[in-house]
């Protein structure tokens, strides 16, 4: 029973990750249509950014706040430099072209950095917090559940209350209108980029503490179950985003924690085949289906 | 020659539409003949010659083998098992629009089911032939279960939701070995018994060379298959399903099995590529068959241009040959032993990556679209067309059938857009 009340908590926690990185997947399909295949390799690139930056000044927040930007900048870097130019009558070309920045992307940090993976360090104990005799929560858990969750409603408010949300909305929805209107479309279409960027650089810089260390390939398995919750929650739907990461999150913790680690993937892709069979808009999904 | 000869009368009093008019079919064939793809058709090639040429440049690529040193004969064995994956992959893509990032798993599929079959026929006391036939068709089938299966996921599925799954397909595929590591040994693989030369040739020719040339035969089976399959009613359907879906189902199609049809295919010859390179290795393990291999096999389909065998053919001989390149280039620019591995193994994925981008947005043809449209026409003397392209362009050849005016124009299948 400590286990498993150990195990859910933790799996929470891992799951608020999952649930911003797939935020940051569902931000950039609303923005642009695309499933951005590269987005593991890119935020991996701005944690590497903070990894160095944190080594030369000694602080975490600024490594923190680095990638942040860096994650950003890669947003900014990729779209306007690469995916501009998919073609849109195809959602292949899109997808495509996202796999060829992937394979840049890592080689190049593997040429940069070498493959070793580098152990780094959370700002937190990450040993649990014993509460009444049962282990629960770390405390580095707890502020990455804060943290994850905060962001969430900094970006719900921006997408709901601010002007700037109501454009990149506009433009998501009805990008012709929207032009009608004023608003500058593609801007809309690089700011999502960005913004979602650099969300996924932080949901990759909190998870690489509690994993084995950075590499090149850290957040291959963090794309694929951020993949399998935004398919779960339904890519449309950033609340399905925020439920289907803790859900998703706390089966992989449940799986690893009774079964073992190697189950895991397994567990994820038998969860995305058997939600794609049954449910293939999404468990919240507000379209009849999808079409693209 | 002769029966070529012979069968193009037959072929031509048929007319518009080669072998679809041949074999009409009320429902589906002849309104989509005549509506949609007309022009098309009328350029078809009938399966006798398919077959000859098939044959001519099967033999000109056993041919080749004793021109080349035994290294580059494991070099051929391996661009050959390449190029059964990639066919299937290419036409996947090309002809239905199902962009699958997951054909290393097939491969894999295939490779497992080779070795297991082969080391039970071992223990049984067959060998030979028998063997290497009765554990190809078992890894045939082991892939084409695993493809029906996808298949079945894939036809409800569109775009990059097919490609997530075959993603996570690809990733999941060591704890599938871990996890039922009493079949599948682990990470460690499956290693079976040495397959030497046959008695009868062994005079002539070295191990090498008797892998490629077995690499090479069963390419041409398998991908000359798929064209006849390409060529035929199945690949009309193909296209018609990939180019509208509604239009398609209102002629009569059944788009949902057309798809698992087509992946199903397509599984199969991944599955006889990876039973291939298992005969050529002797081991098949989940380390040989990751993401960036799976990536890679994209990136061959994608350079050549997309739903081109004759492309296909030519993306694998350059993911092959191009690592090899980079590797001897690297070798010899005398860089510390660190720097070294990290080129060695990064630089090649950089170099496809940015091909892949590169081709993609700017390029979109590949290198097929840069060739002559009818490289194997037939005023040419095929003597003089075979040699330029190797062995299992003998389909190849056909995909200059297939009119590449459109695909210039727009090579990646469009699938309808919300």
């Amino acid at each position: 029973m400590d286990r498993l009340l150990f195990l859910l908590a933790t799996g929470l926690a891992r799951g608020a990750i999952f649930a911003l990185f797939a935020l940051a997947l569902v931000l950039i399909w609303r923005a642009a249509r695309v499933v951005n295949f590269a987005q593991g390799a890119m935020a991996v690139v701005a944690v590497y950014v903070a990894f160095a930056v944190t080594g030369l000044t000694g602080s975490y927040w600024i490594g923190l706040a680095s990638a942040l930007v860096a994650g950003g900048l890669m947003g900014l870097v990729v779209e306007r430099g690469v995916m501009r130019f998919a073609s849109h009558a195809s959602p292949l070309s899109g997808v495509i072209i996202a796999i060829g920045v992937v394979m840049v992307l890592q080689s190049a940090l593997g040429i940069a950095f070498g493959s070793n993976t580098r152990p780094m360090e959370a700002p937190f104990s990450e040993s649990p917090i014993v509460i009444g005799g049962v282990p629960v929560l770390s405390p580095y858990d707890l502020f990455v559940l804060i943290l994850a969750v905060g962001l969430m409603g900094v970006l719900a408010l921006l997408f709901t209350r601010t002007s700037l949300g109501l454009q990149l909305r506009a433009s998501a929805f009805a990008p012709e209108v929207s032009r009608l209107l004023g608003v500058r479309v593609t801007r809309m279409v690089t700011a999502g980029w960005v913004l979602a960027s650099a969300v996924g650089a932080l949901a990759a810089l909190l998870l690489v503490p509690t994993e084995l260390g950075l590499n090149p390939h850290s957040a291959d398995m963090l794309f694929v179950s951020a993949f399998t919750v935004a398919v779960v929650g339904g890519l449309d739907s950033p609340p399905g985003a925020l439920i289907g990461g803790l859900a998703v999150g706390v089966l992989i913790s449940l799986v690893t924690g009774y079964l073992g680690a190697t189950v895991a993937p397994i567990a994820v892709l038998v969860l995305l085949v058997a939600v794609l069979l049954v449910r293939p808009g999404g468990l919240f999904a507000t379209t009849e289906a999808r079409t693209a | 020659m002769s029966a070529d000869t012979n069968a193009r009368p037959a072929a031509s009093a048929t007319p518009p539409a080669g072998i679809e008019a041949a074999t009409p079919s009320p429902r589906t064939s002849g309104p989509l003949t005549t509506s949609i793809r007309a022009p098309r058709e009328r350029r078809r090639r009938s399966t006798p010659r398919l077959l000859v040429t098939a044959l001519v440049l099967t033999l000109v690529a056993i041919g080749a083998t004793f021109l080349l040193d035994p290294y580059r004969n494991y070099q051929f064995a391996l661009i050959a098992a390449t190029f059964c994956a990639t066919a299937g992959l290419t036409l996947l893509i090309g002809l239905t629009g199902q962009l699958s990032l997951g054909h290393a798993a097939l491969m894999a599929a295939g490779g497992y089911g080779y070795a297991l079959t082969a080391n039970a026929l071992t223990d049984a006391g067959v060998d030979g032939v028998p063997r290497f036939v009765v554990s190809l068709a078992a890894a045939a089938a082991a892939s084409a279960l695993l493809g029906l299966l996808l298949g079945l996921a894939a036809a409800r599925l569109k775009g990059p939701y097919l490609s997530g799954v075959t993603l996570v397909l690809v990733i999941a595929l060591p704890a599938f070995t871990s996890v039922f590591s009493g079949v599948f040994r682990g990470d460690q693989g499956v290693q079976i018994a040495y397959d030497g030369v046959p008695e009868v040739l062994r005079r002539i020719i070295a191990v090498e060379q008797w892998q490629a040339w077995v690499a090479i035969l069963v390419a041409a089976v398998f991908v000359t298959w798929l064209a006849a399959l390409r060529n035929g009613r199945a690949g009309l359907r193909m296209r018609a399903v990939r180019d509208d879906e509604t239009a398609a189902r209102l002629q009569g199609v059944r788009a949902g099995r057309v798809k698992v049809l087509a992946f199903t295919a397509s599984s199969v010859t991944a599955g006889a590529g990876g039973a291939v390179l298992c005969f050529v290795t002797q081991s098949v393990s989940p380390g040989a068959y990751t993401l960036a291999f799976s990536l890679l096999l994209l990136v061959a389909v994608v350079i050549g241009g997309l739903g081109s065998l004759l492309g296909a053919f030519l993306g694998s001989i350059v993911i092959v040959m191009l690592p090899w390149l980079i590797q001897t280039a690297t070798g010899a620019l005398d860089l510390s032993a660190d720097a070294a591995q990290r080129l060695t193994g990064n630089l090649p994925v950089l170099v496809f990556g940015v091909l892949l981008i590169v081709v993609t947005a700017a390029w979109p043809g590949g290198i097929r679209a840069t060739l002559p449209k009818r490289l194997f026409s037939k005023r040419m003397p095929r003597a003089a067309a075979a040699p330029a392209a190797g062995p299992d362009a003998a389909v190849a050849a056909d995909s200059d059938l297939e009119p590449r005016t459109d695909s210039a124009a727009e090579p990646i299948p469009t699938t309808t857009e919300r």
